[in-house]
């Protein structure tokens, strides 16, 4: 009897967790689990075209193995991309978390005048649609519309650093604003007691502060790289304005031109697994290496 | 072997799970379309995809004429966008009943078996077309797969104004064109004749078909692909040297800083098509008056050739329940006096329908100084040749702007560009398995 209530209470107990999350899973599995697995599908596919192909039945669909992934892992074009998006995210990584933790430790001194309208106005940029702001920079840009005078900023040479510089300008004060309320939140008191001890301003920045942000810092950092791997709206919106944009300029802008301009699914499929993998090999590795070094291999 | 019978098993339960949640949408309005034939139960409800500017109003007055077939327009962006958006209509299962289809871009839709053939509905409407126009959309096969709906026979526009400033005469031949663009272009350095566009794929295939280009060709039951041809090689060194020399500007069309070069009078020539006018007063307002058209340069003195950029007809899905209303639209809407009369007034185009061409009397307003536009469009529309497209033109267009924005950038060799554009063809079509001919 008692042996039987307990078994009964520990089901019922063993069930409800399950019951919470039904609602999560349903949506993961519908919004999240499915596509991904029809992606995969779609990259092990392939057609396949008889003669002339046209007419009815001259295509056929069929299975094709890993021959998608072979071919977009041999493609130089997917890593000339990478290799640009590298350079690109660097810049962007480093002048946008460097300002953002600038303007963030500024307005965090006590003494800044006019300090909410400060914040807001760096923030305002993050406002702004990344198609709109990029047709903006756009047309400053342009030589010949521009008011910064007649300069090639759209030139293979400087187009990396005009793109960069629309994402800074887009996403530090987002950033900003992350490490800004994580430096509101701390007390007070640490600042106090570090002045009593003798420390100026910057080296309470660089001694406590900082060291309390690092967390902040490893999340804002991994949310850009996510974001900087993802690199589409720029170049796509800025590629008919000049000619040193190729279709395949970043990765995600071949899986875009596979699918949709040259009507390939199932390369574009594959090739989007591949950057999916890179991806999450670079933000999970970067977590790492920084969990080793910040946290004492906790 | 385990793992593919799995991803199998996964592939057709997605697929299940996928097609069933696609067909729910579409599964309703098949029921009217089958019993439209023996007692319309009530109207049948059309979707059309299309970019021409006024189309609302002109299927108003289909609807009002007919109560039982409702047409509805879903206004498009237009350009590659349109059409890779049909094909993924198609291929999800719910596209548009009819679609704006652009010439290039019949034979991929065809080949992707989104449209349909309506040789049945046509055969009366044939004989409204001349035949290099009706070869567009069957793609010399028995079957026809869209209505024309208007073409883009190519002329030079040219600032009549300033060609008179810089003393310059209207170029005949090509040879005659690249002199004057030195000319020009020494008086004032700030000042081009013309500019090469790297993003306008159509554009080039235009001035190739000019040249006697053929880039695609069907012998008996394989493809034949030369975009490498002898014409097309000579059409893209021609302009590549002369933007190597830097007498011809290497700006793209369609950008706001060629409407400023265009407004500013620093560019003097536009090699467009017929459909010129309605781009230039539109970016080009200060303009006005002030352009002219005349034939195309020649590549040979004495010859009279020109080339297509653009067009479209009207296609029905294959996929549409209502192809026969959807057919029967496409007709009136290509080939009704009253239909083509709205489609020049309000649409702004140049029908492809003999009976339209007629109906083009007054001169377009920005070239009201020019009163025998269409007569000029007329006679140089009649000496366009154009060639048949392949299923890939998406694939080779989308080669031309990476392989040409490359050369213009470098201003290095446009013959090796049009190479590169011939090997992204080919391989594209050998992937797919297109039987091919060498």
């Amino acid at each position: 009897m008692t042996s039987r209530n307990k078994s009964a209470r520990a089901h019922r107990a063993g069930a409800v967790p399950y019951l919470f999350l039904a609602p999560a899973m349903a949506l993961f599995t519908l919004f999240m689990a499915l596509p991904i697995g029809y992606t995969v599908y779609l990259s092990l596919r392939r057609t396949k075209v008889s003669g002339l192909g046209l007419g009815k039945g001259a295509r056929k669909e069929i299975f094709a193995g890993l021959a998608n992934y072979a071919a977009a892992v041999g493609d130089g074009e997917l890593w000339a991309g990478w290799l640009r998006v590298l350079a690109y995210g660097a810049l962007v990584l480093v002048l946008m978390l460097g300002l953002a933790l600038v303007f963030a430790l500024m307005l965090d001194a006590a003494h800044v005048r006019l300090a909410r309208l400060t914040r807001i106005s760096i923030f305002l940029p993050y406002a702004v649609p990344g198609v709109a702001a990029t047709l903006m920079w756009g047309f400053l840009y342009l030589p010949s519309l521009s008011p910064f005078g007649d300069h090639p900023f759209l030139s293979a040479g400087l187009v990396t650093f005009s793109m960069a510089n629309i994402a800074v300008w887009g996403g530090t004060g987002f950033n900003m604003l992350v490490l800004y309320t994580n430096l509101r939140a701390v007390p007070r008191e640490y600042y106090e007691a570090a002045r009593i001890d003798g420390a100026s301003e910057l080296g309470i920045a660089l001694r406590i502060k900082i060291p309390i942000l690092v967390p902040s810092i490893i999340l804002t950092t991994v949310f850009s790289v996510i974001a900087t791997v993802q690199v589409f709206t720029e170049p796509t919106t800025l590629r008919p304005l000049t000619n040193t944009i190729s279709s395949t300029w970043s990765p995600l802008m071949k899986v875009y031109r596979d699918a949709f301009v040259t009507g390939d699914l199932y390369s574009a499929a594959a090739t989007s697994m591949v950057i999916a993998g890179i991806s999450l090999v670079l933000s999970f590795g970067f977590l790492r290496i920084v969990k080793n070094h910040a946290f004492g291999g906790g | 072997m385990r793992v593919n019978r799995l991803a199998v098993a996964a592939a057709a339960i997605l697929t299940a799970t996928l097609a069933t949640a696609c067909s729910g949408g579409s599964e309703e309005p098949s029921v009217p379309a089958a019993s439209q034939s023996a007692a319309p139960a009530g109207p049948v409800n059309l979707t059309y995809w299309t970019w021409v500017p006024n189309m609302d109003k002109i299927v108003a007055v289909w609807n009002q004429a007919h109560p039982d077939i409702q047409v509805t327009v879903s206004k498009q962006a237009g350009g590659d966008d349109a059409a890779a958006k049909f094909l993924t209509a198609a291929k999800a299962g719910n596209p548009p009943d009819l679609v704006q289809a652009e010439y290039q871009m019949l034979p991929s839709f065809v080949a992707a078996d989104a449209v349909a053939d309506l040789k049945a509905e046509t055969a009366q409407v044939k004989g409204e077309f001349s035949e290099g126009v009706w070869g567009l959309v069957t793609l010399g096969t028995d079957a026809v797969y869209a209505v024309p709906q208007d073409s883009g026979p190519m002329m030079l526009y040219y600032r009549k104004d300033l060609f008179e400033k810089y003393g310059i005469a209207v170029p005949k031949t090509w040879d005659e064109y690249a002199e004057a663009a030195r000319t020009v272009h020494k008086k004032d350095p700030k000042v081009f004749l013309g500019t090469f566009s790297s993003k306008d794929p159509g554009w080039f295939a235009g001035l190739s078909q000019q040249a006697g280009a053929q880039w695609w060709s069907i012998s008996g039951d394989a493809w034949k692909v030369a975009v490498n041809d002898e014409a097309t090689k000579k059409v893209a060194s021609y302009w590549g040297g002369l933007v190597k020399e830097g007498v011809i500007d290497g700006m793209p069309y369609f950008t706001p800083e060629w409407n400023k070069a265009l407004n500013d009078g620093k560019l003097l020539t536009w090699p467009s098509a017929v459909w010129g006018p309605g781009v230039l007063s539109a970016n080009a307002p200060k303009g006005k008056d002030k352009w002219a058209v005349a034939p195309l340069p020649q590549w040979n003195a004495g010859e009279n050739y020109s080339g297509f950029w653009g067009g479209s007809s009207t296609a029905v899905a294959a996929k549409s329940p209502s192809k026969a209303a959807a057919a029967q639209f496409a007709t009136w809407l290509n080939t009704d006096p009253e239909a083509l009369g709205l489609l020049i007034k309000e649409g702004a185009i140049y029908p492809a329908s003999a009976k339209g061409a007629a109906l083009m009397t007054e001169a377009p307003g920005y070239f009201s100084s020019q009163p025998d536009f269409w007569q000029q469009a007329a006679s140089i529309g009649a000496t366009a040749r154009g060639f048949t497209f392949g299923p890939n033109v998406n694939v080779t267009y989308n080669a031309y702007k990476d392989a040409f924005d490359k050369a213009v950038a470098a201003t290095s060799d446009f013959a090796a560009a049009v190479q590169t554009m011939q090997d992204a063809t080919v391989a594209d079509m050998q992937k797919s398995g297109f039987t091919l001919a060498q």
